[in-house]
């Protein structure tokens, strides 16, 4: 809602020396979201005046048409003689009154004025279009005034062209101040001085105008007509007028549109026109009947729903209640005699209409958020008698009032809840006088019974009165209470277990990435994935931002591979990051739509339960990947490429930190390459996979060679228990080297499970230093050699004891994976 | 000239005349003396201090003098055999200090060359700030809470006082899980958590809440479709916007630091009545770069205050929702976001930079912020 100052003096008695910001101020401490304050015209500087054109000249021989006139602006420009002005425009005549702004003169913008030679001619000036002056879009043409202001007047001072604007974002429970009323009210109110309603009073009752009725009181509770006739189609909108609309951000149209869009700026009661003459038979505001559709204003035949709500004659739908008229009722340049049309349309199904049709308006916004319902017939006749003023019309006697009687709403509220919600003893008294200056009836003693003003629809509780008491006291006399410690526990272990997760891969050298979670099918065919695979079942947004990217992510990686993919290309080619999140994974088809439970009392578990059972499995997700070196050559010596190893050994960091020691099977899965991908075992819990990526994961990403990842389920790892402190033995170790030759294809971790089955307690630690293949274990086979230490708890070993344990260990690797002790 | 001295023979009982002991100290003092490394030094040892030296020899014959010159003889025996045992200390000292400083100086490294062989790591400052947040939140009781992503309308909209075609509701711009009749959201904000929390846990309840977020805002310099609130609750008896402001003054001093201002302005949220927008004074000019002539300030734009977040007292309609007394209970939420936060806090210009995962924007927040 822009609100100009000028316009809110008109009904609040400011103080003459308050600005715009002093106003937005006060309207800010009420709660009034002022955002910015424009200064429209404050750097705008005479002489500007009224001008007549005496005469003018066509010069020729340019690309353009351009005039050289001669314009009165009486002793304006001291001489009174007639000022020479070079104009581009051709909108104009001998006779009409312009503006002109005199060399010395500014526009808005700094446009600095001076006399100069332009087209072969001194021009003394420039005759002014509204966009020049700041009061409008237009600059086709420049402006004529309408009226026969005096030549010479100031125009500044004539038109407004200095006033400050208050651009305010009006929440949605603050209906009533879309409206230069509503706003003057709280500016009056924060002020302390006198408020007059625009509104006025209700006229006397005259009688019915052009019949109407309600046939579905859910959809409008009360619907009024008023008659003009004989409007002067010509009659022009005064310049007041123009530029109050221009000002608060609506284009004028013609006089009797601009009077309708003024009084719902002025009121906030949105108005209609119909043409009388294209009207047939009584108006009824119904539902839309199956198959009817209606053309509107902006040339779109629509398709009504039953929920509509329209405005119908004879001939069918001529309008959208609150939304849009049709076109076929519309005034034009000839219509003479009006209709009028306010009323009271309901919020909920004006809200429905809109988002059905798409069809949002400057009155629907309006009626969404509640209009004052008080309001239909004073606006109605407010806007006959604007139209007869302005227009020459004649106002037609009497109004045609059709309504639902409605019940009057009063809240109960005990005198002291403002206080015991703000913690500030305010006493009675001032809530009920605050109550009051809102508008509210008060009556009662300790507990009190609140009417709220018509045009408060959004007061319906006693919190809603306690704010209003509580705001206009003023926010800054509430006090600060130190809070009162609660007895919390601290982090719970899942939540820990997270923080360590992120501080160990970062420790580790990985960068957190947090990536957006939309993916595309495209994804799932760069990942590889076979057509069956459970990760293509991912959920889809109805009103995704891309529809490049419509899914929600069931993994991790293609963001964190974009993400990698878009580092090595600004030039980092050694990159690990990490994210750590939730993906989406949906349960198939016939999940139940998630129920929509009451809210006038708490749900009962099942019903919780029923609402929970439609939300699709969130589980998180831990996530590496990494290209280039792990570790970089330089003056050290060689780098370390990075690779599968890595990204295994990242999933164990983050075993680790939930107490966890994974075991490693290989396994196929895409995306990972066939033959260096690990499936990944919390005991018998399959929490992941890691390794290098497939080569055509690579190419498809745009990665480099060799590029690894990790993709691990948080949710199977256990929250990390206490550790148990160790026996540290102090007694002296032993040590065993066994160098096994065993068939390629065993993998080193049987190999070290039989060790350490075989070697049995007196084992503490077992290390394999090598791997070996080649010509001395023959083909097929591999060498693995590991240093194993034993040591005992309570003694010394004996060389008899360590070399029993290291050919217990060997025995078991021998008999359970044909391992041979090499060089024995 | 370190080589023993063969001349001494342990038979001449002569070495326990005073001249021959001075001449023993003198000559193995002298030799220590001239001992140049810590190779010659030993030899001296051997020869000068050994079981075979003159004075070890002489120290030997004692026994054989008759008692009355036995007590006098040992003392002179003594005191030489003393000083050259402790010329041997001193000198020792003096080549090993030498050979030290030559070792050493020839071991010497430049230090000054760079070490980049081990990648770094950092996270993601929205992750640390938001733990930051929540710790303070926690060390004032609060635990911390959560909720899913995808979320049911009923808990991110009605059971928040959004009434159905409220337009309250619009003003979320809601991403909808296809199709619309699932009910299912991606929440639009952390607010679902409160109404999870007070139907799961025991009254009172005290929980923040940080969590991730979404709105169809398309991604530019201050807005991502995708992005991250925490929000305090406190349900409990008797609590009135005093502790409201109290908690968010806590807040503001867990993580701004002691002595800043807070204001609140009337505001609305469907959820909370009345509701506030909460201004804080900027932590960096304190206000004054609002002076006239004083310097300006990047961090509050020189406006002296600095936009924190939405707050207000929770709405009676919520308590209902989740079974609770509302003429018993009464509550405060105070939410903020947590990129704007990071935005004035650490000084990002632009919303991509948290977005697109550049490892150059990232490393330099480490572990902690």
């Amino acid at each position: 809602m822009r609100a100009p100052l000028s316009w809110l003096r008109e009904y609040a008695a400011l103080p003459a020396e308050a600005t715009g910001r002093d106003v937005a101020a006060e309207l800010i401490a009420a709660g009034l979201e002022v955002e910015t304050v424009e200064r429209a015209g404050a750097d705008l500087r005479g002489p500007l005046v009224v001008g007549e054109v005496l005469a003018i000249e066509e010069l020729t021989g340019f690309k353009k048409p351009i005039r050289y006139c001669q314009v009165d602006v009486g002793r304006a420009n001291g001489t009174g003689e007639p000022q020479n002005i070079v104009c581009g425009a051709t909108n104009f005549s001998v006779g009409d009154r312009i503006v002109a702004i005199l060399p010395g003169g500014a526009l808005p913008g700094g446009f600095e004025i001076g006399s100069r030679k332009t087209y072969g001619k001194l021009s003394e000036g420039m005759i002014c279009s509204v966009s020049e002056l700041g009061i409008g879009e237009d600059h086709s043409g420049i402006l004529v005034l309408p009226g026969r202001p005096e030549v010479g007047a100031d125009a500044i001072e004539l038109l407004g062209l200095r006033d400050d604007v208050l651009d305010i974002a009006v929440t949605p429970d603050r209906g009533y101040a879309l409206s230069i009323r509503g706003v003057a009210r709280e500016a009056a109110t924060a002020y302390g001085v006198a408020f007059t309603d625009p509104a006025g009073d209700a006229p006397s009752d005259d009688g019915p105008a052009y019949p109407a009725s309600i046939a579905d009181t859910s959809a409008c509770d009360r619907f009024v007509l008023r008659e003009v006739r004989g409007l002067d189609p010509a009659a022009q909108t005064p310049m007041w007028m123009r530029v109050r609309l221009s000002r608060a951000g609506v284009r004028p149209v013609s006089l009797a549109v601009d009077v309708t869009n003024y009084l719902m700026l002025e009121l906030g009661q949105p108005l209609h026109a119909f043409d009388r003459t294209k009207l047939s038979g009584e108006i009824v505001v119904r539902r839309a009947r199956p198959g009817e559709t209606l053309e509107t204003l902006d040339h779109v035949r629509r398709e009504l729903d039953a929920e509509d709500v329209l405005i119908t004659d004879a001939s069918g739908p001529i309008s959208m209640a609150g939304a849009m008229g049709g076109l076929a009722t519309e005034i034009d340049e000839k219509s003479t005699d009006l209709v009028l049309e306010a009323a009271h349309f309901d919020e909920i199904a004006t809200a429905r209409m809109v988002r059905r049709h798409k069809l949002h308006s400057e009155a629907s916004y309006r009626f969404e958020r509640g209009v004052d319902r008080e309001l239909p017939v004073r606006a109605a006749h407010r806007a006959a008698a604007l139209l007869a003023e302005l227009g020459g019309a004649e106002a037609v006697p009497g109004a045609t009032v059709a309504e639902a009687p409605v019940a009057p709403r009063a809240i109960t509220m005990a005198a002291d809840h403002p206080d015991r919600v703000a913690g500030v003893a305010y006493g009675r008294g001032t809530v009920v006088s605050r109550l009051e200056q809102v508008g509210c009836a008060v009556e009662g003693g300790d507990t009190l019974t609140v009417t709220p003003p018509s045009w408060r629809p959004d007061l319906t509780d006693p919190s809603d009165l306690a704010e209003e008491v509580i705001r206009l006291e003023g926010y800054e006399a509430i006090p600060s209470r130190a809070p009162r410690p609660a007895a919390g526990q601290g982090l719970t272990p899942r939540q820990r277990l997270r923080r360590r997760v992120g501080r160990a891969l970062a420790g580790a050298g990985y960068v957190e990435a947090l990536n957006v979670p939309f993916a595309s099918a495209r994804d799932w065919d760069s990942l590889q994935l076979p057509a069956d695979d459970a990760r293509r079942r991912a959920l889809r947004l109805a009103n995704p931002l891309s529809e490049d990217e419509p899914l929600l992510r069931t993994t991790l990686l293609p963001g964190l591979l974009k993400t990698l993919a878009r580092n090595v290309g600004r030039g980092f080619g050694d990159v690990a990051l990490f994210e750590r999140g939730v993906v989406f994974r949906p349960d198939g088809d016939g999940v139940p739509a998630a129920p929509r439970l009451s809210v006038d009392h708490g749900p009962s578990a099942d019903e919780i339960a029923s609402v929970d059972a439609a939300l699709p499995d969130q589980p998180e997700r831990v996530a590496v990947v990494l290209a280039g070196d792990r570790e970089r050559p330089g003056w050290w010596g060689a780098g370390r490429p990075a690779t599968w190893a890595d990204a295994i050994e990242a999933a164990r960091t983050v075993a680790r930190e939930a107490g966890v020691e994974l075991r490693v099977e290989a396994d196929r899965h895409e995306p990972w390459h066939p033959g260096r991908c690990a499936a990944l075992y919390a005991g018998d819990t399959l929490v992941g996979h890691a390794g290098e990526l497939a080569p055509r994961v690579i190419k498809a990403y745009g990665l480099p060679p060799r590029a690894c990842a990790m993709e691990l389920e948080l949710r199977g790892l256990d929250e990390p228990g206490l550790p148990r402190a160790p026996h540290v033995s102090t007694y002296p170790v032993a040590t065993q080297d066994v160098a096994l030759t065993v068939p390629a294809d065993v993998p080193a971790a049987s190999v070290e499970s039989s060790l350490r089955a075989g070697a049995g307690e007196l084992l503490e630690s077992l290390r394999l230093f090598d791997v070996y293949t080649g010509e001395q274990v023959g083909e097929g086979h591999k060498s693995l050699a590991y240093t194993l230490r034993f040591r005992a708890p309570d003694r010394t070993l004996t060389a008899e004891e360590t070399t029993a344990a290291r050919d217990a260990a060997v025995a078991v690797v021998s008999e359970r994976t044909g391992a041979t002790l090499r060089g024995a | 000239m370190s080589a023993p001295n063969k001349s001494y023979d342990p038979v001449e009982v002569s070495t326990l005349q005073p001249e021959a002991l001075d001449r023993a100290r003198d000559e193995a003092l002298a030799a220590i003396a001239a001992a140049a490394d810590l190779d010659a030094l030993k030899q001296v040892r051997l020869a000068h201090a050994g079981d075979r030296s003159p004075l070890a020899l002489a120290n030997r014959e004692i026994g054989a003098l008759p008692p009355a010159g036995r007590a006098e003889a040992g003392k002179r025996i003594g005191a030489a055999r003393g000083a050259v045992s402790g010329a041997l200390k001193r000198r020792q000292a003096e080549l090993e200090e030498e050979r030290d400083q030559r070792v050493l100086a020839e071991e010497a490294v430049d230090v000054t060359l760079p070490w980049d062989r081990a990648p770094r790591g950092a996270r993601h400052p929205l992750t640390t700030l938001q733990e930051r947040m929540a710790d303070v939140f926690v060390s004032m009781g609060f635990e911390v809470a959560e909720g899913p992503e995808v979320e049911a309308e009923w808990f991110n909209f009605d059971a928040l006082n959004f009434p159905p075609d409220h337009p309250a509701r619009s003003m979320q711009d809601t991403f909808f899980v296809e199709s619309e009749e699932t009910g299912l959201v991606l929440r639009t904000h952390t607010s679902p958590v409160q109404i999870r929390s007070l139907l799961s846990r025991e009254l009172p309840v005290y929980v923040v809440a940080p969590g991730r977020t979404f709105r169809t805002d398309e991604l530019d310099a201050t807005h991502s479709p995708v992005f991250h609130q925490l929000e305090g609750l406190a349900v409990d008896e008797g609590l009135t916007m005093a502790d409201l402001r109290g908690g968010i003054d806590a807040f503001v001093r867990g993580m701004f630091g002691e002595g800043l201002v807070t204001r609140m302005r009337p505001s609305y949220f469907p959820f909370t009545e009345p509701s506030a927008e909460v201004d804080m004074q900027c932590f960096v000019c304190r206000g004054a770069s609002v002076e006239p002539g004083a310097a300006p300030c990047r961090t509050c734009s020189s406006e002296g205050w600095i936009e924190l977040g939405g707050c207000g007292m929770v709405n009676p309609r919520v308590l209902v929702a989740c079974g609770i007394d509302p003429d018993r209970y009464s509550g405060w939420a105070f939410g903020l976001g947590v990129e704007r936060t990071l935005m004035f806090r650490h000084g990002v210009e632009d919303m991509h930079d948290m977005v697109e995962g550049d490892v150059r924007f990232t490393l330099p927040f480490g572990m902690e912020i």
